[in-house]
């Protein structure tokens, strides 16, 4: 019965969709009025129904409804409740259900609070939202229905990949989608102002929580999906270029170039083309990347739809939603007429830096995840790897870096280079002095780390700089997010480099009983014994670590086997210092009795995912900052509307 | 308030010009770089037939895929360097890793080694077997069909 209402609900949804895409059409015509106010109702009620269709299929995957295709295949009974939870979108149709419940909801959440935009352009955006609904409705209606029945229930479900049975992955998946989501908003509202041609300050402050809102699941997803990279698969790294992570990347560069064009739009009434141009290409990404993920045409840990169909599907959505939108932007483009101007040398100036640095960098991943494809086309097998997408991401990265330290110091509009030449000189020394120390103190140290250690260095200085001389009590609360997160990427770019550059690794055969040394650790390995968790057994070894003289602790590496899928995984063990994270793996067990075991010592590791954190933290201060803003200002436009009423009475 | 007093000297029309040559010969510098670094960087994939035939250069990042010989799997006294042979059925090329192995990596099995030619023999830096049932190297479709198909049939 429960399927059965999630998919009728579904429909129903769907119908709205339909309904508030034609009703929004007409209201924009000369005329067509009165439909406009079935809009925002529309949007809110389809918000509501698909959160129930999503609801249901949470409830058969908690139930483990065996009689349901999806569960029987993802599923299994004996699973912990979460990883039932989880299960729902560990797989393709879940997951395309949480997509289009994301926007949905939060296409409803704009019909009831959004109200800054001018009402025809509020219609226009929440059309464009169900235009794009539309798409991902039939998608699911039409070819990934995720409350098929199966014709005989089965006994057993197959289980969930074990690869997936992690508390981390459980909730990265979900984390991206409200990112990638997000910037389907901010593409409404892109496409809204475009047909209503207003592109002005008041679009983008309406535009900016959203934008805000989903870089900073982007960033937090990105980091998570890394640590859980870097502890769950055994390799020790924590970026790979794979196609997937690429994939993630780069929404969240155009999001960050976005980021700061739509504040330069809000706050000055510049870069207006620019802008909209951005909120087009963020969402072609986060679409691209569900096509290269969802499509089968990458094979990746990651990729669990191997169907050509649904890849044509998506590319098909994509072609219409990007075309139609690059086709817009070429129509209206001209009549966004042209906004505030500002000097070469401004605040204004080194945004545009920023943005072009970002697109740089974005040009370049997507050069290197999409030429292996190209060049398969003509029958050559190639594979792109971090010998590409390093040093040439670095290119563009390291100056961005230096722009990230001066431009936030630089005043709107036109600035003097004299003026903050003092204040910029001190991280610039620093970053000399660090240069000097690391060449001086680690000889033959290669040039990307030695480059991002003392760029990090002078970064972080700089970054505070914006809060020297005032009034830390009065300062908003946006502009601390804004310190907040460029000092966070220097602490990332510091733990980055400080890996690539210091990480020492200890690979050996032993025996119980044996000692082996990794950097400044000395190991021990006690025992390896059997294990079983709920539905999975291991072997687990005990290793004893001690840091130079200082008090062991102990560690327990595990190599899991699942039974249902069967399938391995390695459960590496981390024992994290303030100084560095010690990495350690069990593997197999040799002819002679011996086990494989490998060990890491990656000083100041931690300090990459602490800023990623940092960096959403930022984002988060940024977006508390201008929430209370705004509540403030509708407050304060009562209590005038409210004085200026008396008034009247009072005459 | 003038414009060109705010835009440093610069005609209006002539600093959005700037602006935007600026941003098209960086993204046109992008695309040139990277089209550089991927004619130069971008490693190939080769069977041992390919390898015999057409032999990369020396110390050169590439792919080597291609089945496990039976019986050709040594593990040297440390313990962790391993030595084995990965065969297409035409050629055979001996292969050197230092590491933990894939729980998958079995003798008689498919594998595709990351690493390059140091003489004659391979140099893996890492070796990709299959994760589950859902991962199997995409490169392993460029075998011959029946090797493809052994391997398929073996990794399934």
């Amino acid at each position: 019965m429960i399927a059965e209402i999630g998919l009728a609900v579904l429909w129903m949804a769907a119908a709205l969709a339909v309904l508030q895409l034609f009703s929004g059409i007409s209201a924009l015509r000369p005329g067509g009025k009165a439909m406009g106010g079935m809009v925002r109702p529309l949007a809110v009620m389809q918000g509501a129904l698909v959160a129930v269709s999503f609801l249901a299929l949470i409830d058969l995957f908690l139930e483990t409804d065996l009689s349901v295709k999806l569960v029987a295949e993802n599923s299994h009974s004996m699973k912990p409740f979460i990883f039932k939870l989880a299960g729902t979108w560990g797989n393709h149709e879940g997951s395309m259900l949480l997509w289009v419940t994301i926007m949905a909801v939060s296409g409803g959440i704009v019909a009831l609070v959004e109200k800054r935009l001018r009402e025809d352009t509020l219609i226009a955006t929440l059309a464009g939202q169900a235009f794009v609904s539309l798409g991902f409705y039939a998608f699911l209606l039409l070819s990934s229905n995720p409350f098929e029945r199966l014709a005989e229930p089965a006994p057993e479900g197959a289980g969930l990949n074990p690869l997936l049975q992690d508390i981390g992955l459980a909730f990265h998946p979900p984390t991206l989608y409200v990112g990638y989501v997000g910037l389907s908003v901010a593409f409404s509202f892109a496409i809204g102002a475009l047909v209503t041609r207003d592109v002005g300050p008041a679009f983008a402050r309406a535009m900016r929580p959203w934008v805000l809102g989903a870089w900073i699941f982007l960033t937090v997803g990105i980091t998570a999906g890394s640590y859980w990279a870097y502890y769950t698969l055994g390799w020790g790294g924590w970026w790979f270029w794979d196609p997937v992570e690429n994939a993630s990347l780069m929404p969240w560069l155009a999001a960050t170039a976005l980021l700061h064009s739509v504040s330069v739009l809000a706050s000055r009434n510049a870069l207006r083309a620019w802008t909209v141009m951005l909120g087009v290409i963020a969402f072609s990404m986060s679409m691209i990347g569900t096509f290269l993920v969802r499509s089968g045409i990458l094979t990746s840990v990651h990729a669990f739809a191997v169907d050509p169909e649904r890849g044509s599907f998506i590319l098909a959505l994509l072609a219409i939603y990007i075309g139609g939108a690059l086709a817009l932007f070429g129509i209206r483009a001209s009549t966004v007429t042209e906004g505030e101007r500002f000097s070469l040398f401004s605040r204004e100036a080194s945004l545009v830096w920023n943005n072009v640095m970002l697109c740089g960098t974005l040009a370049i991943v997507l050069l290197g995840t999409l030429y292996p494809l190209m060049t398969e086309a003509f029958g050559a097998k190639v594979s792109v790897g971090p010998p590409y997408f390093n040093p040439v991401s670095a290119i563009f990265v390291l100056p961005m870096m230096v722009v990230m330290a001066v431009g936030p110091l630089l005043r709107w509009r036109k600035d003097k280079p004299g003026r903050i030449t003092a204040t910029v000189a001190v991280p610039a020394l620093l970053t000399a002095l660090v240069l000097l120390a690391v060449v001086v103190f680690a000889p033959g140290i290669r040039v990307l780390p030695m480059l991002g250690i003392a760029v990090g260095a002078g970064l972080a200085r700089a970054s505070l700089l914006p809060l020297r001389g005032r009034n830390l009590r009065r300062t908003p609360l946006s502009v601390y997010g804004m310190v907040v997160a460029h000092f966070g990427i220097a602490v990332a770019l510091l733990g980055a480099a400080a890996e690539s550059a210091f990480s020492t690794e200890r690979l050996a055969a032993m025996n119980v009983g044996d000692t082996q040394t990794v950097g400044p650790i000395t190991i021990k390995l006690l025992s390896i014994e059997p294990v079983a968790g709920p539905n999975w057994t291991a072997l687990e070894a005990t290793v004893s670590a001690a840091y130079k003289d200082g008090a062991p602790v102990t560690l327990h590496p595990q190599a899991r086997t699942f039974t249902s899928p069967p399938g391995e995984r390695t459960e590496s063990a981390l024992h994290t210092r303030w100084n560095g994270q010690l990495y350690a793996v069990l593997g197999n067990e040799g002819e002679d009795g011996r086990w494989q075991m490998r060990f890491w010592w990656k000083p100041f590791v931690p300090l990459l995912w602490l800023g990623g954190l940092l960096v959403a933290f930022g984002g988060l201060l940024a977006l508390l900052g201008r929430v209370a803003h705004d509540v403030k200002r509708l407050r304060a436009e009562g209590k005038i509307a409210y004085r200026n009423s008396r008034k009247e009475l009072l005459k | 308030m003038s414009e060109t007093k705010v835009s440093g000297g610069i005609k209006p029309k002539h600093q959005r010009l700037v602006l935007l040559v600026i941003a098209l010969v960086a993204l046109i510098g992008a695309g040139l770089l990277a089209a550089y670094a991927l004619s130069n960087q971008a490693s190939y994939f080769y069977v041992p037939n390919d390898l015999i035939k057409t032999p990369p250069e020396q110390g050169r990042a590439i792919r080597l895929g291609g089945m496990v010989e039976k019986g050709s799997l040594k593990t040297r006294t440390d313990g962790i360097t391993i030595d084995f042979v990965v065969g297409d059925g035409k050629a055979r090329v001996p292969v050197r890793y230092t590491g933990i192995t894939p729980d998958l990596f079995v003798e008689g099995s498919g594998v595709v080694a990351e690493g390059r030619m140091e003489g004659q023999t391979f140099v893996a830096d890492n070796l990709l077997a299959k994760h589950d049932e859902n991962y199997v190297p995409r490169q392993m479709g460029d075998m011959t069909e029946a090797q493809a198909k052994a391997v398929v049939a073996e990794t399934k």
